[in-house]
């Protein structure tokens, strides 16, 4: 437990040193960028230059300087003010996009989760049966799939050719946010097919991983035995089979969850979802350096902790873990 | 030849490997001979623009006017070179960090392996973008290196658990006694058992990189200029072929990095198949 914190804050403090490191391992510098994208293809005025960057509050000082500075403004979540959407501070551009991320993918992140593994010990029970065969065969195949593809083929076929859903943005055109129904409806009517792609794309990943633990476990001498007992099959299916086989599932939530967030960007980003991987793709596109940095410290961040979260939840369901028994 | 050989045929001898195996030999050899197979150069801009498909251009032409068909043939050369070096790159980090972690125990191992797991959860595409972000050039070079800079954690994982397994073995003991250095213990006694393992992750890495430089270059990160599925899909995406009826634009690519994903998910499910006997169905 108190390792497992250890890891978390270890590499939280990783990734805000990345995030530090990697901008200024690159050449250029982003008043510079921003000049020149003003001023087109001539000469670059120094001047110009030094008073864009004292505009945008650009760090200046020594190295170790810089570094406690910044360390200093992430824990007080300042990000510093972002150049497209300039004078607001990036915490507030984000503040707008995510709830929406949060909504679109904790609800699929669940759904795969549970899909994928009921899908997959199913599919292990009956191994070998017409059931298995389909779902490993379909799930090797969307698990191929480009996320971003599946979500392109769903704007066309579901979107552009039946009309059954709208086939952009986060809701409709003309509504402001806020609790009420008609903009609730319109903003669930827009999330379907982001939310169906997502689900389509992620849920091989678990039924793959659940199928081949659940054959392990059932290949183990306590079900034998169990079996041997004449015990009912949903009880070895459920509670000797599935109940061992979904640990392993757990700790590979950390990879999945990877797989998920980054495939979330493209979806949100082909369906102009007004979540983080969208504003991504447009701080990506503005050159939008202090909200990129930001956005992709907080999708660090968020990734890190559902992963320590799902370390607990596994210390808690696996009492051997609980006694402190390394599982590598 | 017949170390080579042998486990091909070990392969072949599954259903769903051959498959595998014959999809993408049948990639691999429409890149080869796309300068003979395709019907038009891939940058050759003279058709008229934005045609759905049709007998002379089967998956019809793109806003510049070229033909899509033979964008799709030519683009596999550089969808399936990406795979194999950013996936031999990062094989061998792999290699290297999973077999020295799993060897050497102690701190070595305690500082590799803490290195591996940070690798493991920090979300690798995110991470990719920002380095693709700030790296000036665009171009595939920059897309292998960024791929191999952020894909090695999982296959250290599994070369270092195997690599642990291994060390324990007799025959390591016996070859430690019979005097042999570290370098021929594991290089010789232990790696070519490790064979199976390394192929699959190899197959795994490859399959990673395809898939993430296609994303890559759909956020429009890789080179315009050059044709493959990527910057394909790009382009489509860029000018809105989807709501000008140009289906098969988008299509066409995506499905076929979707059949090289799955011939090297069957060719894997062989290699697991083989190594792992209670798997097979």
């Amino acid at each position: 437990m108190a390792k497992r914190f250890v890891f978390l804050v270890f590499t939280l403090w990783i990734a805000v040193t990345l995030n530090f490191l990697i901008p200024r391992m690159m050449p250029g510098n982003p008043a510079e960028l921003m000049v020149r994208r003003i001023v087109g293809q001539g000469p670059v005025n120094p001047q110009l230059v030094h008073a864009v960057e004292i505009m945008l509050g650009l760090p200046v000082g020594s190295m170790a300087h810089q570094y406690v500075l910044y360390l200093g403004n992430m824990i007080h979540g300042s990000f510093g003010v972002s150049y497209t959407y300039f004078p607001y501070p990036v915490m507030q551009v984000i503040g707008q996009a995510l709830p929406w991320t949060l909504a679109l993918l904790g609800t699929t992140t669940i759904v795969t989760f549970v899909l994928g593994t009921a899908l997959g010990a199913f599919a292990a029970w009956r191994r070998g049966s017409w059931f298995d065969t389909a779902a490993t065969v379909t799930a090797n195949f969307t698990a191929t799939f480009p996320f971003f593809w599946i979500a392109l083929m769903a704007i066309y076929v579901l979107g552009f050719l039946l009309h059954w859903f709208p086939i952009n943005g986060g809701y409709g055109a003309g509504l402001t946010p806020g609790w009420n129904g008609t903009f609730l409806a319109s903003a669930l009517d827009h999330s379907i097919l982001p939310a169906l792609t997502i689900v389509v794309a992620g849920t091989g990943g678990w039924l793959f991983g659940m199928r081949n633990n659940m054959i392990h476990v059932l290949g183990e001498d306590y079900v034998r035995l169990a079996v041997a007992k004449g015990l009912g099959g949903h009880v070895i299916a459920l509670d000797y089979g599935a109940r061992n086989a979904i640990l392993p599932n757990i700790t590979g939530f950390a990879m999945s969850l990877g797989t998920l967030v980054g495939g979330s960007i493209l979806v949100e980003s082909v369906f102009g979802y007004p979540g983080m991987g969208y504003l991504l793709y447009n701080a990506v596109g503005d050159q939008d350096y202090p909200l990129m940095q930001a956005i992709f410290l907080l999708i660090t961040v968020g990734t890190l902790l559902a992963n320590f979260l799902a370390d607990l939840a596994y210390g808690v369901l696996d009492p051997r873990a609980r006694r402190g028994g390394e599982s590598s | 030849m017949s170390r080579i050989l042998a486990p091909l045929a070990l392969l072949w001898g599954n259903g769903r490997a051959r498959i595998g195996l014959v999809m993408l030999g049948g990639f691999i050899l429409m890149a080869v001979l796309a300068p003979w197979i395709a019907p038009y150069r891939p940058t050759y801009g003279g058709f008229a623009p934005m045609q759905p498909p049709s007998a002379a251009h089967l998956l019809g032409t793109t806003q510049l006017g070229q033909d899509v068909l033979s964008q799709l043939i030519w683009g596999a050369r550089v969808s399936l070179m990406v795979g194999a070096l950013a996936g031999g790159l990062v094989m061998l980090i792999a290699v290297v960090i999973g077999l020295v972690a799993g060897f050497l125990p102690g701190w070595v191992d305690d500082v590799l392996s803490l290195l591996i797991n940070v690798a493991l959860v920090i979300p690798g595409f995110p991470l990719m973008v920002v380095l693709a972000a700030y790296i000036p050039v665009h171009g595939v070079g920059v897309i292998i290196l960024v791929l191999s800079i952020t894909g090695w954690a999982w296959g250290a994982r599994v070369l270092r658990a195997q690599m642990i397994t291994l060390r324990g073995r007799e025959y390591v003991t016996a070859a430690a006694f019979a005097g042999e250095g570290i370098v021929r213990i594991v290089f010789r006694e232990i790696l070519p058992n490790m064979t199976s393992l390394i192929a699959a992750s190899f197959m795994g890495a490859a399959m990673g990189a395809i898939l993430g430089e296609a994303g890559l270059e759909f956020l429009g990160f890789g080179n315009p200029q050059v044709v493959s599925w990527g910057t394909m899909l790009y382009w489509a995406e860029n000018s809105s072929a989807l709501l000008a009826g140009q289906w098969a634009w988008i299509f066409a690519p995506g499905l076929a990095l979707a059949l090289v994903g799955t011939a090297i998910a069957f060719v894997n499910f062989g290699i697991d198949v083989i190594s792992n006997p209670r798997l097979e169905v």
